[in-house]
């Protein structure tokens, strides 16, 4: 079977979606170039109307996908940082999201919001390594964090297909994993639907995007001590609760792996949800990046603040000693 | 088209003096932002416009949607929040919509509705359409960065967009030369955009210059930007009707009242028609308020219909 890598899923994706439904359109900056790759080789397949090259004015061409949504089409913006996403918080969360309530369903706001890249990318420091899922699921933004390549190509064709704001973070830990592909079974993958990643029995492990491949080698590396389950939620909002809870009540025993800032973040909804409707045989434990964190250039301050393999290893470990 | 100029500059006067008094009245909660003073600059707009037009309009947003021809009762039952509302009863004073009429909403947001409304009338054409939109601001938006961002991609693409600025003389209270260094108008030129200062109280040198800009963007030269000199009589809010801020005199004041657009446009009617037209328009708003004020409220069981128009991913 062909070797498919995330970050030509995402740009897959992309171009069969511009391809079945001239409504679609893409915008961003060095999306001509294709700067991230995301866009590669749709630009001269598509053209300047369908790849759509903007200047450096986040705001307002992120107010302008509004607009054209408003008037018909399906914007997928591009965003080659995930720090532009805080720049552009007001477009989306108190924009595009809020037109269909405040217009009494009138409206509707297809746009979708890619970042190739998103949370450490290794050596660009404090403002290009942010990873701010979770503040768009508090607000109530669809958030969607695929993990592999399939999912990669599944998830943006769905969020396409949305009628609401989506917004899509692709980690950079991730753009480079590759995997087998029949590219027959490509298709779309629903929001709201996680998956079981690695079934188990002992212990559940939720982790998203990157860092499930960093799960699974861990209940790899573990596989002597305990039978570890792994559950992608694969989309942050709206939460598969039933999905994590089927996977809970056969494991009792729950750990989150988040690569956010620790309060407020992800897995703090998780354990809240936890706390509020399973039956847990051990408290629930998260790695996270600390409090209020910052990411340092250096790179082993960069790596020290990610949550890592070796702090979920403690985790699990800390949740099986627990009678 | 003299007569239809006053029709609407009169049923925008009556209809904001009629919801003030349903604020003081409790009818409607909140507040609203009158548009008193400044009914020229709507009537003036909307006449040059077709039905498939868009536009885009702001906190002080009742005479543009007015002007663009929503129904007063819809409107009335959208203010007092009502199921019967143009949004029912979901938007308020400042996100009144009706897409059906082509109007995208009033923003509450200052400066954010022009990228909005460059982005739909983009569209527009990209989707074969002829028609163009119109994002109108106030003067306080000119230093929103967003603003000029969209001059930027407006002047860039073309795109068949007019820029109203009413400048009214205040951001709130900050009068507009403590805010604005260089002029309203240079920002646009610096873009590239023909700019052009009007007198915003006469309703028919506002149409005449909309229908130059209309023209112009739909032969596909571009946006035109249009700088709509103004004076708003009443509050910035009606919270300034018990917060007396002090920040304009009594002289002052009466400058503004001694150019009113009801009074310019009216004295070009005869004293029957304008009559006529003073009659209908109450008779209009008395069965309007009457319809509002009769309307089922929304049921908070349903606070948050209409959230998404994709629910369906929330299992």
């Amino acid at each position: 079977m062909p070797k498919l890598s995330y970050l030509k899923a995402l740009n897959r994706a992309l171009g069969d979606e511009l391809e079945a439904d001239e409504r679609v359109f893409v915008l961003g900056e060095d999306i001509r170039a294709a700067a991230s790759n995301l866009t590669a080789g749709l630009f001269s397949r598509f053209g300047p109307e369908r790849v759509l090259d903007t200047p450096l004015s986040e705001q307002a061409f992120t107010n302008f996908a509004t607009g054209a949504a408003l008037a018909g089409l399906r914007p997928v913006i591009e965003f080659q940082i995930p720090s532009l996403l805080f720049l552009v918080f007001e477009q989306i969360a108190n924009q595009a999201h809020k037109f269909s309530l405040m217009s009494g369903g009138q409206c509707k706001v297809p746009v979708t919001y890619v970042v190739p890249g998103s949370g450490s990318r290794t050596g660009w420091a404090g403002q290009h390594s942010d990873h701010p899922y979770s503040l768009f699921a508090h607000v109530g933004v669809k958030t969607v964090v695929p993990s592999t390549p399939a999912d990669a190509y599944g998830l943006l064709l769905s969020a396409i297909r949305d009628d609401d704001p989506v917004v899509v973070f692709a980690p950079a830990g991730a753009l480079g994993f590759r995997e087998d592909v029949d590219f027959s079974t490509l298709a779309p993958v629903p929001l709201g639907v996680g998956r079981v990643a690695r079934a188990g029995s002992d212990v559940t492990v939720v982790a998203l995007g990157h860092l499930v491949q960093d799960a699974l080698a861990v209940a790899d590396e573990l596989a002597g001590e305990a039978s570890i389950e792994v559950f992608d939620p694969r989309t942050v909002y709206p939460l598969d609760v039933e999905g994590l809870a089927a996977s809970v009540a056969r494991t009792r025993r729950l750990v989150v792996i988040d690569d956010s800032n620790r309060t407020s973040g992800f897995a703090a909804e998780v354990l809240a949800v936890a706390a509020e409707r399973f039956d847990l045989a051990a408290p629930p434990r998260r790695v996270t990046r600390p409090d209020g964190a910052v990411l340092p250039f250096a790179l082993a301050l960069d790596r020290a603040v990610q949550p890592g393999r070796d702090d979920l290893v403690a985790a699990i470990r800390g949740v099986l000693e627990e009678k | 088209m003299t007569v239809d100029l006053y029709r609407t500059v009169r049923l925008i006067r009556r209809f904001e003096e009629r919801a003030i008094e349903f604020v003081r009245s409790g009818e409607i909660v909140g507040g609203i932002h009158p548009y008193v003073g400044q009914e020229a600059i709507a009537a003036g707009v909307c006449a040059a416009l077709r039905a498939d037009d868009l536009i885009t309009s702001t906190h002080r947003g009742h005479g543009h949607v007015l002007a663009k021809g929503v129904n007063p009762a819809r409107m009335f039952a959208e203010l007092m929040g009502r199921e019967s509302g143009l949004n029912k009863g979901r938007g308020g004073s400042m996100h009144a919509a009706d897409f059906g009429l082509g109007i995208l909403g009033a923003n509450a947001i200052v400066g954010a509705a022009g990228s909005i409304a460059t982005g739909a009338a983009w569209a527009q054409r990209r989707l074969g359409r002829s028609s163009v939109a119109v994002t109108f601001f106030g003067d306080g938006a000119v230093n929103e960065g967003m603003l000029l961002e969209a001059f930027n991609l407006a002047a860039l693409w073309r795109v068949p967009v007019l820029f109203v600025c009413e400048n009214n003389g205040y951001a709130t209270t900050m009068p507009v030369d403590s805010a604005v260094a260089g002029s309203i108008t240079g920002r646009a030129k610096a873009f590239g955009i023909p700019a052009f200062t009007i007198d915003g109280q006469d309703p028919e040198k506002v149409l005449a210059a909309t229908t130059a800009a209309v023209d112009r963007a739909r032969a596909g030269k571009g946006p035109t930007f249009l700088e709509c000199t103004t004076y708003r009589f009443d509050a910035h809010h009606t919270f300034e009707h018990r917060a007396r801020l002090n920040y304009r005199t009594a002289e002052e004041l009466a400058a503004g009242w001694s150019r009113d657009p009801v009074e310019i446009q009216g004295a070009r009617l005869t004293a029957g028609d304008r009559a006529a037209v003073d009659a209908e328009v109450e008779a209009l708003l008395d069965a309007a308020a009457g319809i509002a004020l009769g309307s089922a409220h929304p049921d908070p069981a349903a606070a948050l219909q209409y959230l998404y128009a994709s629910p369906e991913v929330f299992h």
